[in-house]
């Protein structure tokens, strides 16, 4: 989904702000989420990081940049309960109410009324999983997907249609664009892919190699045209 | 943990949290203690000095190194470590030639068992969104100047790899690695070095 998560590239954030002597949680409430976050999978609100990220990619997107990391998690957190039946939206909000909270703040979560169905449970431990061999290898020259669903997906907008060259394969992995909306693990080959600044940003870019781990579906073999490689071939990777 | 920030009025985020975590415990969902298991964890068993061991023994033993390289997810099984989110380990070598820095821009993916919970500053936008677009300029206002001669490797986290740069030993220790005690080695190895916006 082109949403406001998909944050690479993007222009006018400014300057990295960062602490002196940070501390692992700014206050108790931030470790109540984490602790929250830990026992709602098993509560039955998700069984997939890939679902519990894509809850997180679909709360409001003012709350995604204004409410900080932790209020990501309490958006993506309270779409999942809810989603899932353990807990109502009303009594989130009259419990809220309760203990003194505002009424008209924005609530990061978004629910909807018919969400995906949860699928089945992991197949197994951990998200490698045996898979055909792979299409790809390692010197190959791939070109990226530029076919976006509003669902999950890994492959950043930036890196959408665009060309670069396998440097590893990682074999079988669960893949996230299926597995986040309960349709399956589908395991699928991953593969490190290398672009060159040039390639991602144009020919003003700093140079630089960027490396993403990608899934097989969103790979096609690259041939590159005679227009290409007179253009290219020479600072291309 | 912080008790400044407590003294201060609770934010709309935290009463939610506090709405739903009493939810939770009303239905039996959420255990009691859970919340000082997760400040146990991870202020105390989980960071960033289990990745500094890490980074002091590959400078001291240049055949754990190789194996740390060739496949970081088994070489840190003697480590015995704790805390999820590494099912896939690589290791990143820091060189006079290249130099490696880590982020992930769809999440905040992080290598949490070997540098525990992430930095505020990495999960923000500000990070997310340019370091892959322009990592050496970043990199300087960070503090962290690359020379052009250096290649720059920036490594986008959009998987379950995780991924953890190792860093040059300081300069000036270089000739005496071997006479330092592995805690020396270990205090001079900063968390911000084996994200790669930092050298020693």
């Amino acid at each position: 989904m082109d949403g406001i998560h998909d944050l690479g590239g993007k222009h006018g954030f400014g300057s990295v702000q960062r602490e002196q002597d940070e501390l692992v949680f700014h206050g108790h409430w931030e470790a109540k989420m984490f602790a929250i976050m830990r026992c709602s999978g098993p509560a039955g609100a998700w069984y997939s990081a890939d679902r519990f990220r894509h809850l997180v990619e679909r709360i409001d997107p003012i709350s995604y940049l204004d409410d900080g990391y932790y209020g990501r998690w309490l958006g993506g957190v309270e779409t999942g309960l809810i989603e899932a039946g353990i807990l109502q939206q009303d009594e989130i909000q009259q419990r809220y109410l309760e203990l003194g909270g505002e009424p008209s703040v924005r609530v990061a979560a978004r629910p909807i009324d018919h969400p995906d169905s949860m699928g089945d449970p992991p197949a197994g431990p951990g998200s490698q999983r045996p898979v055909p061999a792979p299409l790809f290898k390692k010197g190959d020259r791939v070109v990226t997907s530029i076919d976006v669903k509003p669902g999950h997906t890994r492959l950043p907008a930036y890196a959408r249609g665009k060309v670069g060259r396998v440097v590893q394969c990682h074999a079988g992995w669960v893949f996230p664009d299926t597995n986040a909306h309960g349709e399956g693990e589908q395991p699928q080959n991953l593969y490190t892919v290398e672009f060159s600044g040039q390639s991602l940003w144009g020919d003003s870019s700093e140079v630089m190699s960027l490396y993403l781990d990608l899934f097989e579906p969103y790979l096609s073999r690259h041939f590159p045209s005679k227009f290409d490689s007179e253009k290219s071939e020479a600072s291309s990777i | 943990m912080s008790h400044d920030h407590d003294h201060e009025p609770p934010t709309p985020q935290a009463l939610r949290t506090e709405a739903i975590e009493s939810l939770l415990l009303e239905k039996g969902l959420i255990k009691p203690t859970a919340v000082d298991e997760v400040i146990a964890l991870y202020s105390e068993r989980v960071g960033p000095m289990n990745g500094a061991k890490i980074v002091a023994k590959a400078w001291r033993d240049p055949e754990f190194k190789a194996r740390l390289l060739a496949d970081g997810t088994k070489a840190i099984e003697e480590f015995d470590i704790e805390g999820g989110q590494v099912e896939k380990l690589v290791v990143l070598e820091n060189t006079p030639e290249q130099h490696n820095v880590v982020v992930c821009t769809l999440c905040s993916c992080y290598p949490w068992a070997v540098l525990g919970l992430p930095p505020k500053w990495y999960k923000d936008p500000a990070y997310r969104s340019r370091i892959v677009r322009e990592p050496r300029k970043l990199l300087a206002e960070m503090g962290t100047d690359i020379p052009p001669s250096v290649a720059i490797r920036v490594w986008d986290s959009s998987a379950e790899i995780r991924y953890m740069v190792l860093p040059m030993p300081p300069v000036a220790i270089t000739e005496q690695i071997d006479d330092l005690a592995e805690s020396d080695l270990t205090a001079l190895v900063s968390r911000d070095a084996m994200i790669g916006v930092a050298q020693l």
